[in-house]
């Protein structure tokens, strides 16, 4: 398929991070995330439990960046029991990450100190909670060594090492996929540094080793991203009419 | 039987240089922001600031009413960051203590319940852990498990703004969701709540489901009526966001003089009736 953007790999490599979930929240952050993980429900994921970005609950796939298209309610989910589906392990959410090191680390409270920070950014928002009670991936729209750094100035999300160092407490952490724009990482290496899993068409290892701030592990064989079929592209346009995921990641 | 009718003012004086205010709502929606804004005229200083941040944290920051912000976030929602609460922040002037959004309802329940601190596994393995006012408690149980022990979130007083009330101080919100404000309210000595209209107690319950009279009387020690009172934050299904307003408040960041004009305009103009004729509401 000649008309396969970008973009459109990154989509199918986010909803390709929620398979085998099952009847678990899934909630993906961005328009990208938005995107693939309403696929991921629409194709082989149809169990998925997905919100409206507030406190509803809704069994149709919304198309992003649309107004006034008719939500099918199936239930009510304000903030706080949000946090009760977080405490209890059953959603997976994809988050983004101003920075991020090899054990998946993750910052996107502040650069520099916490107490006087260079930039204020978000905060913490629910990152600690998130990557502690249940599953987290990450989705990178911009893949560059400003991102994946040796070091974080501030632990928002926990990854792989510190969880390991919490004994126990740390059973239910488990970091997903990080998909950028540049191709998909995992962290299923021994000692759960980051690797390269696929790469989108038209990015070589070099590209995104260039783009990574520490040393990744780099398989001599690496897939390509797999590639949307006719059914899935067909989808994508449907929750996607506007084109939103060419703005995210353009060619 | 207790009218508890107050006005935006009378809330201001019962409030000292010191305390720690909580503040109802989530982001830029419902904010009680005719209270905020009496707050910001008044002379009070060097606040404990707890919310699930919003433009009340960016206007009481911008008006140096604040020592401290305890937050999980501070985001306009369709502007992520809040300029003047960033400002703030990055100028050093104010301190604060970060949150998860999880561990932060714990806070609230924990002081609503009376009890020193509420068990979580939230924080642990972040930096969360490296302030000092955060620490961990071990189970007595035979899982001997480490756990965080999320301090009480005590609050001398709370504000927040719901759609309908009474004026005995019985409550309702009618948007889609309650959000933390009950918690809010049962946290603080102080409790006030604004709403969009006073009404009669049998007006209130026909009013919408009987799940919307989320805060009852035994949690408010004041009802302020403020039409358009979370303006310019939504209040739905009364009023959504005003955008353009809240884009005119956030460019005010950008330079001292921009925000002196802001603040002469829409925060020292008055009391909210002249800010409603101001905004033209």
């Amino acid at each position: 398929m000649s008309n396969v953007t970008r973009a459109d790999y990154c989509v199918i490599a986010v909803a390709e991070t929620f398979r085998g979930d099952g009847e678990i929240m899934a909630n993906p952050i961005g328009t990208i995330p938005m995107i693939g993980g309403r696929l991921a429900r629409s194709t082989f994921e149809p169990d998925l439990v997905m919100t409206d970005g507030e406190a509803m609950l809704v069994a149709n796939a919304l198309p992003v960046g649309v107004e006034g298209v008719e939500k099918v309610v199936e239930a009510w989910n304000p903030y706080r029991s949000m946090f009760d589906v977080v405490f209890s392990g059953r959603r997976h959410v994809m988050m983004g990450a101003s920075q991020m090191d090899r054990f998946g680390n993750q910052n996107f409270a502040c650069i520099g100190p916490m107490d006087k920070p260079k930039a204020q950014l978000l905060g913490f928002r629910g990152a600690p909670g998130n990557t502690i009670q249940n599953k987290t991936s990450f989705w990178i729209p911009m893949h560059s060594v400003k991102v994946f750094v040796e070091r974080v100035d501030v632990v928002t999300g926990v990854g792989y090492d510190r969880a390991k160092a919490l004994g126990a407490a740390g059973r239910f952490h488990r970091l997903g996929h990080v998909v950028t724009n540049l191709g998909v990482l995992d962290f299923e290496t021994p000692d759960n540094s980051l690797r390269i899993r696929s790469l989108h068409p038209g990015v070589s290892a070099d590209d995104l080793v260039a783009a990574t701030g520490f040393d990744l592990v780099v398989p001599d064989d690496i897939p390509d991203t797999r590639a949307p079929t006719d059914a899935e592209m067909e989808i994508i346009n449907t929750l996607d009419p506007r084109g939103l995921r060419g703005k995210e990641v353009p060619e | 039987m207790a009218d508890k009718r107050i006005t935006e003012e009378d809330v201001v004086a019962e409030l000292r240089d010191g305390m720690t205010v909580g503040i109802g709502g989530w982001g830029s929606r419902r904010k009680p922001m005719s209270i905020v804004r009496a707050i910001a005229r008044s002379s009070l200083k060097d606040l404990t600031i707890v919310s699930y941040g919003g433009p009340d944290v960016g206007v009481l920051c911008a008006t140096g009413k604040v020592a401290k912000v305890v937050y999980a976030f501070c985001s306009l929602d369709s502007i992520p960051l809040e300029p003047h609460f960033r400002k703030a922040r990055e100028a050093g002037s104010i301190s604060t203590l970060e949150m998860d959004e999880g561990m932060f309802l714990l806070g609230l329940q924990a002081a609503a319940w009376r009890v020193p601190f509420l068990p979580t596994r939230v924080g642990l393995g972040s930096s969360l852990m490296e302030q000092p006012e955060i620490r961990t408690v071990k189970s007595p149980y035979a899982d001997a498990e480490e756990l965080v022990a999320v301090p009480a979130l005590n609050l001398d007083a709370a504000i927040v703004h719901m759609n309908r009330g009474d004026a005995r101080g019985n409550g309702q919100y009618l948007g889609v969701d309650p959000y933390f404000d009950d918690l809010f309210l049962m946290a603080a000595e102080r409790r006030f709540m604004s709403v969009e209209k006073v009404v009669t107690t049998d007006e209130l319950i026909a009013g919408g489901p009987l799940q919307s009279l989320r805060i009852n009387r035994l949690m408010t020690d004041g009802v302020i009526e403020a039409p358009f009172g979370a303006h310019f934050t939504q209040c739905p299904p009364d009023y959504e966001r005003d955008e353009e307003f809240q884009r005119e408040y956030a460019a005010s960041a950008k330079d001292p003089d921009a925000w002196a004009a802001f603040r002469a305009k829409y925060i020292d103009c008055g009391d909210h009736a002249e800010y409603r004729r101001v905004v033209g509401l």
